[in-house]
């Protein structure tokens, strides 16, 4: 499983009814499943990953996260995760809005658009930046709304989320270490938020 | 087909008899129950292969293959699932098919003799509800030596049988596919099913259900009754592109009350070939077991039920289908999880309206249920598609 996958559930713990929204393959899932003694449901629009989480075991639902979200209960789940898909969505506010609906807590993990090396492209070079952890051409991109750890954290605030936790990390998904957290706009890649209804 | 499982042929088993009645839910019991069922493939050393098909409405125990002498353009009713590398794999599944309690293609319903009295039941059969369905085919299970099932798969009333199953004995189901069904008809639902019913009713030729060994049989009814389940089974764009406003043998329109447009006469064809198929009766009590299907009416049961069992649930949905929409099967689907199992759901986008479940394209459909059956394989450790 990929390194920053194992951070998200650290984060997610044990025994918790998980929504993973934009769930992948579903080896999050999985593992939080077989490992954490989770239940877990997904939710993921691509055919191909639908069909490798069938293939895991994986319970999950095929389509859109934003067209599905509303369809929950309020307090269907403990957790609701969003691994690296709130930049795709049409509309983060709302996103996060209804996962605050259907569980108490959210892992949320973004790229910060911020970093110093997407600072220094779009300073030096005057072109969009493309990096490990945002690695599409500005004209393919799924991520239509990318945004810096402040821009998050200040939405998270003014939608009454209060940040439980935050671990850095960089692009290959393991957790930054010395000074990225004295600095964390300017000098972490990603960040993994613990979020408190 | 000739890569299909080939000539099959429609054994027969008695399941219950004797000192041994059925009792069904309802309370009420029958004597003797006869089942009429396939199978296609072999059972495993440790039985752990078996596949039931649960089917639908008009289905049969004829699921795959050509029995003796059939055209071979015509085999089985859900042939394009079932066979050597197909969804219902039968290199590596034993598949079971049988007909339902109160069918009438060889298992014990309204046409078979009640030996009480020497004579056909009629409307004395007892009303049937999905679970006696279950219990029969468990019955069957017992007979054939197996105990558990790696699934249950059915579309629209089979699909409610693999819902049941699965509710009812969840320690005995790997995987319950249910596709294009529902968890409780809707007020729209029970209304075709009313108006199918009277027309079958208020044939004169009805004789109150005692019509066998007539001369005359409520066939119109029964044709009418087929047409109107056929419009619903059908989507708006499905009979858009089949006949349009298209003119039956004709270019320019008759203007009259006899058949003149190619849909009236499709419908007509699908009416008279079903009375030559199917019993009046059957089609009642098949209408009315749908009709009262209600598996989710004591939740805390179906959540007791369901922590005992570790049954994987698929529910599908077509897009096109407006008897069974994608919003019964979502409603279910969030049944299911609130009672704790884990559940896979798909909307499929599909022309074929309710038929969906019946067609082999698009191939996302026979996708899904692949997948599924082969995760539950490869945990019990059978081995992977040729």
């Amino acid at each position: 499983m990929r390194p920053d996958l194992d951070i998200v559930a650290g984060l997610v713990g044990s025994g918790q009814r998980v929504l993973d929204l934009g769930c992948g393959d579903g080896a999050l899932l999985e593992n939080l499943i077989n490992e954490w003694d989770c239940s877990g449901l997904g939710v993921e629009r691509e055919l191909d990953d639908f069909h490798a989480c069938i293939a895991r075991g994986v319970p999950v639902t095929q389509g859109d996260l934003e067209d599905e979200l509303p369809r929950f209960a309020a307090g269907d789940f403990d957790v609701a995760v969003l691994s690296l898909t709130l930049q795709a969505v049409r509309r983060p506010d709302r996103v996060l809005t209804e996962m605050k609906r259907v569980a108490p807590r959210l892992v949320v993990s973004l790229p910060n658009f911020a970093h110093w090396k997407l600072r220094a492209t779009l300073a030096l070079r005057g072109r969009m930046p493309v990096t490990d952890s945002l690695p599409h051409q500005w004209f393919d991109t799924p991520n239509i709304h990318l945004c810096t750890i402040g821009d998050f954290e200040d939405l998270a605030r003014e939608l009454g989320l209060k940040i439980d936790r935050r671990i850095l990390i960089d692009a290959s998904g393991h957790r930054t270490r010395g000074l990225a957290s004295r600095a964390p706009n300017l000098l972490a890649e990603r960040a993994v938020y613990s979020l408190m209804a | 087909m000739p890569d299909g499982v080939g000539v099959v042929e429609t054994k027969r088993a008695v399941v219950f008899e004797g000192d041994r009645p059925l009792t069904l839910a309802s309370g009420a019991t029958l004597p003797e129950v006869e089942v009429a069922y396939e199978t296609y493939g072999e059972l495993n050393a440790d039985r752990s292969n078996a596949v039931f098909i649960c089917h639908a409405l008009s289905g049969d125990a004829h699921a795959a293959g050509l029995h003796e002498g059939d055209d071979p353009s015509r085999p089985g009713w859900w042939d394009n699932i079932v066979g050597p590398g197909r969804p219902l794999d039968t290199d590596r599944f034993f598949v079971i098919s049988a007909n339902v309690l109160g069918g009438c293609k060889g298992s014990t319903g309204p046409s078979s003799t009640d030996p009480s009295t020497g004579k056909p039941y009629g409307l004395r059969f007892p009303l049937v509800q999905v679970r006696d369905l279950v219990e029969v085919h468990r019955a069957l299970l017992r007979e054939l030596g197996i105990e558990t099932l790696l699934a249950a798969v059915g579309g629209s009333l089979g699909g409610m049988q693999a819902l049941q199953w699965a509710i009812d004995h969840p320690t005995e189901v790997g995987g319950a596919a249910i596709i294009a069904a529902s968890a409780r008809l809707s007020a729209q639902n029970i209304a075709f099913s009313a108006v199918a019913r009277e027309a079958i009713m208020r044939d004169p030729d009805f004789a109150g259900g005692d019509y066998y060994g007539n001369d005359r049989r409520p066939d119109p009814g029964l044709a009418l009754a087929r047409m109107i389940g056929h419009i619903t089974y059908l989507s708006e764009e499905s009979m858009r592109e089949k006949f349009g406003r298209r003119i039956q043998d004709a270019e320019v329109p008759r203007y009259g009350f006899d058949v003149d447009f190619q849909v009236e006469s499709y419908l007509h064809y699908q009416g008279q070939s079903f009375v030559e198929r199917f019993d009046a009766n059957t089609y009642l009590y098949m209408g009315r077991t749908m009709d009262y299907f209600d598996p989710f009416e004591d939740p805390v049961r179906v959540q007791n039920q369901i922590s005992q069992g570790e049954t994987s649930f698929l529910v599908i949905s077509f897009d096109s289908d407006w008897r069974f929409s994608t919003e019964h099967a979502r409603v279910m689907a969030s049944e299911l999880r609130g009672a704790g199992a884990p559940v896979t759901f798909q909307e499929i986008s599909s022309p074929h309206g309710h038929d969906s479940f019946l067609f082999a394209d698009p191939p996302e459909y026979h996708r899904t249920v692949a997948g599924f059956l082969d995760r539950l394989a490869g945990q019990r450790g059978i081995g992977a598609r040729a």
